[in-house]
């Protein structure tokens, strides 16, 4: 569906791209995940037509982005990092203008957008700009989604939004992708959420890290992976980072992820910490996605 | 077609919403008409004056009271002696002082001349030399009145054709109506297109199936007519307040205007797709169109008198072309024959705006 061939591009002395290769089936969800600058954005709008990359080709649907664009173009939805929607016409005059601006109308495509327009009806009159995060989100991707694309592409669409507004945006996706069978291509800094697509681009400085399933992905993991928990957990942190056989140290939340060289024994570790007066626990956790990029970034 | 009426329809609730914009739309004609008309004017009237009457006869307060008579003076103080003139100046309370010798009436009588005083306080110089002038010209006459003179060997007798009355506002009106539709015309759709790249929503307008060209006529076609309905108010505002003159062809008139909105337009256009937010938009038709407008158009300053390499500037501002235009359809009654130099020039200059744009907008993003 989406051919990537060694795609490179370049903002006057930024390289945003490095040479990118994917390949993206139909059907899939496909999550494109990396931290703030990693070329997501870019990759972005060179599939959606509005970049022409340096060097490389990509096909959507076996169309050249760059010499089929119009055509590419009526095919695909699009939503911006941004919530791109006109913050003071309302929700209903919104979709309206979407609908007519791909030449469609809202009742003709209302099935696919039905479970999410639902949730905005009560709203319909409302001004975007007066809507909450989740629910402009929701608006946007029933404008990209009014006239039927086979391609979807969503940049950031859950950032800034509420954990359980979060969820419900995904729910539709997964929705979406079973129904109508539209390809997705998602970009996301969530970690939690990379488990929810079908397969998943690791991408770090322009480049793709590592492409699998989330399941697989995690399996990349190389070492023993520890959990500790610590009365201060700051503190703790900064000691382990200056202790010797220590591969790896990561704030996680309420805890640090922590790998050992081979030399290192976890029973040396706790007398080292009882040493420091913490009082602590320490277990054994299987790795996920996150841990999998923290050490796949560590080694570039 | 229906996609194009969407984009039309969008366009209006933007501007109808917007309190901002309504207001510059619309209330800004109607105040710098109305400012421009009654608080600029370069006519004197009520000059502030004090007389020294050193003669105090009966010829010299018949003079006086002709100068007073006059309307364009007001006596404000009589004076004693001549130290009291410099003081009421410093004071400022009046503008000219008149001294009138002691021997006037028989000066007059011997010589058939006299010789009287005027002071003025040239720290306003055109106001100096106008009230200056309207003295001397009441002296003239007083002298012709009273047959002090027998015959004067020129008379000047003028006429002030096109505006008889050398009312100011005939000239502000067209220059405030050039203003204002650059203003809405450049401005205003500059600003709206780059507001569209600000929020993102230019992105999908792009990734979108709708031709440039639609998008560029949907972001036109509601600021033409506005600004058409400007151009209305402000004639309509000329007509009925000020008692302009309307000697030339309406049609023509309305033709030339329409051909002003569309140079302005393919300005503002072409601005936007340069600047990339609101703000550069803004300073961009601010710094690169209002102010050369204003100060190089002939609106305020005359070009006649500005130094030789800023009268060869002036040609490329447009609206100096378009106040000849609309003067001489106003003032003059002159019909296409005499105003196709101007007229071709903007044409050409929207063409080239026109083809400028077509070249510049992008269908994808820097």
């Amino acid at each position: 569906m989406i051919e990537i061939k060694n795609i490179s591009k370049s903002y006057k002395e930024v390289k945003a791209l490095d040479n990118i290769s994917l390949n993206i089936e139909e059907g899939r969800l496909f999550g494109l995940i990396g931290p703030d600058g990693a070329g997501k954005t870019t990759l972005f709008r060179i599939l959606t037509t509005l970049l022409i990359p340096n060097r490389g080709t990509a096909t959507l649907m076996n169309l050249d982005t760059v010499t089929d664009y119009k055509k590419i173009r009526r095919q695909i939805g699009y939503m911006p990092g941004r919530f791109s929607l006109y913050t003071d016409l309302s929700v209903q005059e919104n979709l309206e203008f979407f609908a007519k601006v791909f030449n469609t109308t809202i009742e003709s495509n209302f099935e696919m957008i039905r479970d999410i327009y639902v949730l905005l009806e009560p709203f319909k009159k409302r001004k975007a700009r007066d809507l909450s995060g989740g629910m402009k989100q929701k608006l946007a991707l029933c404008c990209a989604l009014i006239h039927k694309p086979k391609i979807l592409f969503l940049d950031e669409p859950t950032f800034g939004v509420d954990p359980v507004s979060r969820k419900e945006f995904w729910d539709n996706l997964k929705k979406l992708q079973k129904t109508d069978n539209i390809t997705t291509v998602v970009s996301t800094p969530y970690m939690d959420e990379a488990a929810l697509c079908n397969e998943v681009a690791l991408i770090q400085k322009g480049k793709i890290l590592a492409v699998d399933t989330p399941g697989n992905i995690s399996k990349r993991f190389t070492h023993k992976l520890f959990e500790i928990k610590t009365n201060n957990n700051y503190k703790a942190l900064l000691l382990l980072r200056k202790m010797d056989g220590i591969n790896s140290a990561f704030m996680f939340g309420n805890s640090i992820h922590l790998t050992l060289n081979n030399s290192k024994k976890v029973t040396q570790l706790s007398t080292e910490l009882t040493a420091n007066s913490f009082k602590f626990s320490i277990k054994n956790i299987e790795p996920n996605i996150e841990d999998t990029f923290m050490e796949l970034m560590q080694k570039e | 077609m229906r996609t194009f009426l969407a984009f039309i329809k969008k366009e209006f609730k933007h501007i109808f919403r917007d309190k901002r914009t309504l207001l510059i739309l619309f209330g800004m004609p109607i105040v710098q008409v109305l400012l421009f008309g009654f608080a600029i004017t370069t006519e004197i009237k009520d000059g502030k004056m004090a007389v020294l009457d050193l003669a105090k006869n009966r010829m010299s307060q018949q003079y006086i009271s002709k100068i007073t008579s006059s309307g364009y003076f007001i006596l404000e103080e009589n004076l004693k002696n001549y130290s009291q003139i410099e003081k009421s100046f410093k004071r400022g309370t009046i503008k000219i002082a008149l001294v009138i010798p002691e021997k006037f009436a028989e000066n007059l009588g011997n010589n058939n001349s006299s010789i009287v005083q005027v002071i003025a306080d040239a720290s306003d110089p055109n106001m100096a030399n106008m009230l200056t002038s309207y003295l001397s010209g009441i002296s003239n006459s007083f002298a012709i009145e009273n047959r002090l003179v027998p015959k004067i060997p020129i008379k000047i007798e003028s006429k002030m054709l096109y505006n008889t009355e050398n009312k100011s506002v005939f000239m502000f009106v067209p220059g405030v109506m050039t203003i204002i539709l650059m203003l809405v015309s450049a401005m205003m759709t500059s600003i709206t297109v780059a507001r569209e790249k600000e929020i993102g929503t230019m992105e999908i307008l792009l990734v979108s199936p709708l031709k440039p060209a639609i998008i560029i006529i949907g972001k036109v076609l509601p600021y033409l007519v506005l600004s058409l309905i400007n151009a209305f108010t402000i004639l309509m505002l000329g007509f009925l307040v000020f008692g302009m003159p309307m000697e030339g062809s309406r049609i023509l008139l309305f033709l030339e205007i329409l051909l002003f909105i569309v140079t302005s337009l393919s300005l503002g256009i072409l601005i936007s797709t340069i600047a990339q937010t609101q703000q550069t938009a803004m300073m961009m038709s601010l710094m690169g169109l209002m102010l050369p407008t204003i100060l190089l158009s002939g609106f305020i300053f005359p070009i006649e008198s500005m130094p030789r390499i800023l009268q060869i500037l002036s040609n490329v501002i447009p609206a100096k072309w378009f106040i000849i235009i609309i003067k001489s359809i106003m003032l003059k009654g002159v019909g296409i024959r005499v105003v196709w130099k101007e007229t071709l020039i903007l044409t050409g200059t929207s063409l080239l705006f026109i083809l400028m744009t077509i070249k510049k907008f992008k269908i994808r993003m820097e």
